[in-house]
């Protein structure tokens, strides 16, 4: 195929995909194997958004890509999205998704442990805006439930994958005295 | 029964100590433990005065400090064998430098979640009228229309001679659909006063749903029919 006419199929799906597509998923819609050749056209996409400014970017978020607005423009997308509710995860929310993402797959006791609070209320509301999921249970007495993030998690935050985000040992915490 | 703040909602014991810490600048390796022990107790003794709900984890906390306190005072066994004692805040430590990297990474994602908040992508698309999926055969709409006509028989007594064409209604159905998705197949025949009018809008709405400007849908069979103007169908997004 044409690279021009592969490119703007890639936008179009892009632009139109409500979550970010993956580059296996365009192959199996395009029908081709050659994801060398998809990747590299998404690629070549994300750098003529950039060159010519654009309201719009490809994004490369949750193991995918995605067409959406950029930051900048916010306030404008706002005044159109009068009724868009603001919705802000708490601070216990963001501590119990962080436990997880770097301790996954983990029990809620062993969540627990570490913010030293009970844990089962936070655990369904993340459960509930599907940015964890159970991925199992513990091969210990009473199976408990394991859990783990999904790809919304990633989405949410604007990560590409989880090797995203710094590890624990790089993470310097405060130092106290 | 009195208002009570769940106090564990916020905040944990592993909160009170860190704000402790900090609020007397201390060294998280070299706790004074019967200092933080007492002034942890008094914050307990506070709540409870404000009457906050708090979690029995901060009791837990509370004996877990007693525990170390005790363990300093008192020579271990164990210790008077080995050379060098372990010491018993290290484990306390050890969770407290863990619990405050948690809290940087939440901190790190708060701001990824800022950031992404002012990116927008499409919006999915939602069938809204998901439950009217099924095109209504002719069938239904010669019954959908015997009743209209049944209830307006009832009605309309008078004998009014007005002419209109199937063309102008035609023009008048798609005006009411002009801002709408749908209308419902009864408010097209609303005002319809003669069974005559009647027919001329049942014939232009079949004209119209032949020439696929509009379709008939049903959420099931033999149910209701709406009319959705056709020109929308891909744009269903909100």
């Amino acid at each position: 195929m044409e690279r021009e006419k592969l490119k703007s199929i890639i936008e179009c799906l892009l632009f139109f995909s409500d979550k970010p597509l993956s580059i296996d998923k365009l192959a199996e819609i395009i029908e081709t194997d050659n994801c060398d050749e998809i990747k590299g056209a998404v690629e070549e996409l994300e750098k003529e958004y950039e060159l010519r400014n654009s309201g719009l970017q490809v994004l490369n978020i949750a193991e995918g890509y995605q067409i959406c607005t950029r930051s900048e423009f916010s306030s404008w997308v706002r005044k159109l999205y009068k009724s868009q509710t603001t919705f802000q995860l708490s601070l216990p929310a963001l501590e119990t998704l962080s436990i997880i993402a770097y301790k996954q797959p983990v029990t809620r006791g062993e969540v627990e442990k570490v913010r030293g609070v009970d844990a089962s209320y936070v655990l369904r509301t993340l459960l509930e805006k599907k940015l964890i999921r159970i991925s199992g249970r513990k091969k210990v007495p009473g199976r408990p439930i394991l859990y783990g993030t999904t790809q919304e998690f990633l989405r949410y935050f604007g990560l590409r994958d989880l090797s995203e985000i710094p590890s624990l040992e790089e993470i310097k915490p405060p130092v106290s005295g | 029964m009195a208002y009570r703040v769940r106090l564990d909602v916020f905040e944990g014991p592993l909160d009170l100590l860190l704000h402790l810490i900090k609020k007397n600048e201390l060294d998280i390796f070299n706790i004074p433990i019967a200092e933080i022990t007492s002034d942890y107790l008094n914050y307990i003794r506070l709540f409870r005065r404000l009457n906050l709900d708090f979690a029995g984890e901060f009791l837990v906390m509370a004996s877990t400090l007693i525990h170390i306190k005790s363990r300093m005072l008192l020579p271990s066994i164990e210790a008077a064998e080995e050379e060098e004692p372990e010491d018993p805040r290290v484990e306390l430590a050890a969770r407290l430098m863990q619990y405050q990297k948690f809290k940087e990474a939440a901190s790190i994602l708060k701001e990824r979640e800022a950031i992404q908040r002012d990116i927008y992508g499409r919006l999915p698309i939602v069938p809204q009228d998901e439950d009217y999926t099924i095109e209504a055969s002719l069938f239904d709409l010669v019954d959908a229309f015997q009743r209209v006509v049944f209830r307006a028989e009832k009605e309309v007594r008078e004998i009014i001679q007005e002419d209109i064409r199937v063309e102008d209604r035609i023009r008048e159905i798609l005006n009411l659909l002009e801002n709408r998705r749908f209308i419902n197949f009864g408010t097209i025949f609303s005002g319809q006063r003669t069974k005559r009018l009647l027919i001329v809008t049942f014939l232009a709405l079949l004209e119209l749903i032949r020439s696929k400007m509009v379709f008939a849908r049903q959420a099931r069979p033999f149910g209701d029919i709406r009319i959705y103007r056709a020109k929308q169908e891909l744009m269903a997004q909100g």
